[in-house]
């Protein structure tokens, strides 16, 4: 019975947006403890992937099971299961880095006693600490993801996710990230599902690996294997061998409709 | 429970820290009571209808319920656009606690600002009836706040960015507002205008909170009261299914 060792499985699952096939009959699985690196140009379904994992998204076909839980069916337990830390920023910025923990720990129904001490905690491993009472707005890019993170923790999920959580850090802030995510992984068994671009990252973290492209996984397995499979030394190589060199397009519903919104301002 | 009473707060703690826009939302009503108050009495009290000030205060109170009940619901939109609205959705409560969270914090925060507008109404001269009559005035601007707060809601659960906004403003509000009896009594009104009037739930708010405050009214109080519960539970459940229906 090896399925009780996974965590996540994913069974055939298609989402469409009208005639787009986002995600087209993905299957894969994800072993508890594991370090799963979910690859693939901007576009290719992560995100689409990603969003009915976490429940934000009807899959058209197929299924999800998370920590033993359909997703589809029962939502709350899932939920229960998992943290996120999204692509885009999702803090409340007009709330101060404490508020927003808060927030989230009373959303998750964790007692005050448990939160107060978890808040403060995790405030000083993500270096923020002295910030705690600094509205969020104030805060640099770093900060926010740092917050992002300890906030995702704070309920201590099962399975954390990490949509491209670097982007736009700076490598000190990077490294102290990943160093954090390798502990929180070697010593608390914390599955983690991260998704990036820099490929470094994932050679220095990734025990599996999935490539995504146009909506299909057309890679999978460890750092090694996907190399063998192209015929490369370098996951990089690796990775543009795989998807091919054309530039894709990035279709982010939040980019667009935010730049729409400002243009009316 | 929880869940309700942290979103509830999350609502009021903006609203206090945006102290210019709690000062900013008082200025209209206060050159509504000035310009339309003061500038159209003479007129009124010639027609034999009264002290303009005494009928025109329910009104701009109940208009600064309904201007910060659906401003504070559509802020939901940029939940979406900045992302919160996921963080909130991926927590393992549901919907349906969520919407009444946001709802019940708007309807406070406009609560809080219509009993502002009354204050304000008090310093240009306007008096109530009686004073056992303010918690019944109280409840029918509760009640207002509450239904408009869940429209927004609703409205904003359909858009996903601002470009929709002066729609919601020159489509919802200013003809809720001024098709409702606000600005003039609803009786004896030409034939289009009354039908319009008595189908605007608005109407039946401010007829309430006439009774209650200057002791006229065209409607029962009952009525009143009977019309705004049904439409307000029509319209959380409305929003309900709108925001099972949001994909983020």
């Amino acid at each position: 019975m090896d399925d009780k060792q996974n965590i996540i499985e994913v069974k055939n699952l298609t989402r469409k947006f009208g005639d787009l096939v986002a995600v087209n009959d993905v299957s894969f699985a994800v072993k508890k403890g594991e370090v799963f690196a979910f690859l693939g140009p901007n576009g290719a379904g992560k995100t689409t992937t990603i969003k009915m994992l976490t429940t934000l998204l009807q899959p058209t076909h197929g299924q999800v099971f998370l920590d033993g839980h359909n997703v589809t069916e029962n939502p709350t337990m899932t939920r229960k299961s998992f943290g996120i830390v999204f692509q885009d920023p999702s803090l409340d910025n007009e709330l101060t880095a404490y508020e927003n923990l808060q927030f989230h720990a009373i959303l998750y129904g964790l007692p005050k006693e448990v939160y107060t001490e978890r808040i403060e905690k995790l405030l000083s491993l993500v270096e923020l600490k002295d910030r705690r009472d600094s509205y969020v707005k104030t805060f640099s890019g770093g900060m926010k993801r740092r917050l992002e993170i300890a906030r995702g923790l704070l309920h201590h999920p099962k399975v954390l996710f990490l949509d491209e959580p670097t982007i736009g850090l700076d490598p000190q802030t990077r490294n102290l990230m990943w160093n954090y995510i390798y502990n929180l992984n070697k010593e608390e068994h914390v599955t983690i599902f991260f998704t990036t671009h820099h490929m470094e990252e994932v050679q220095r973290m990734a025990q599996k690996i999935a490539i995504i492209d146009h909506g299909k996984i057309i890679a999978h397995g460890t750092l090694d294997e996907i190399r063998t499979q192209a015929g490369t030394k370098d996951l990089e190589e690796a990775f543009i061998k795989l998807t091919g060199k054309e530039i894709r397009d990035e279709k982010s519903n939040f980019s667009k409709s935010t730049l729409r919104g400002f243009s009316k301002m | 429970m929880r869940t309700i009473y942290i979103l509830w707060l999350r609502q009021l703690k903006r609203f206090i820290r945006k102290r210019a826009s709690l000062v900013g939302a008082l200025g209209q009503p206060l050159i509504f009571l000035i310009a339309f108050g003061f500038g159209l009495s003479p007129i009124f009290a010639r027609a034999g209808a009264g002290n303009y000030i005494q009928f025109i205060a329910p009104g701009i109170i109940a208009m600064t319920v309904l201007f910060t009940s659906i401003f504070t619901g559509v802020e939901i939109i940029w939940d979406k656009q900045f992302g919160f609205l996921k963080e909130t959705f991926v927590a393992p409560v549901s919907r349906f606690e969520i919407l009444l969270g946001k709802t019940l914090g708007g309807a406070t925060v406009a609560a809080i600002q219509g009993t502002l507008v009354f204050l304000i109404t008090l310093l240009v001269g306007f008096r109530p009836v009686s004073l056992m009559m303010l918690p019944l005035a109280f409840l029918f601007l509760v009640i207002i706040a509450v239904l408009f707060s869940a429209l927004g809601t609703a409205i904003a659960a359909r858009l996903d960015d601002m470009q929709g906004f002066p729609l919601i403003i020159n489509f919802v509000i200013q003809p809720l507002f001024y098709l409702s009896g606000a600005l003039f009594p609803v009786q004896g009104l030409p034939k289009i205008l009354d039908f319009i009037t008595k189908i605007n739930p608005l109407s039946y708010g401010i007829d309430g909170m006439r009774y209650a405050l200057s002791g006229t009214s065209a409607f029962s109080p009952v009525l009143s009261l009977s019309v705004l519960l049904v439409v307000m539970v029509g319209i959380i459940l409305i929003g309900m299914y709108q925001f099972s229906k949001i994909e983020l």
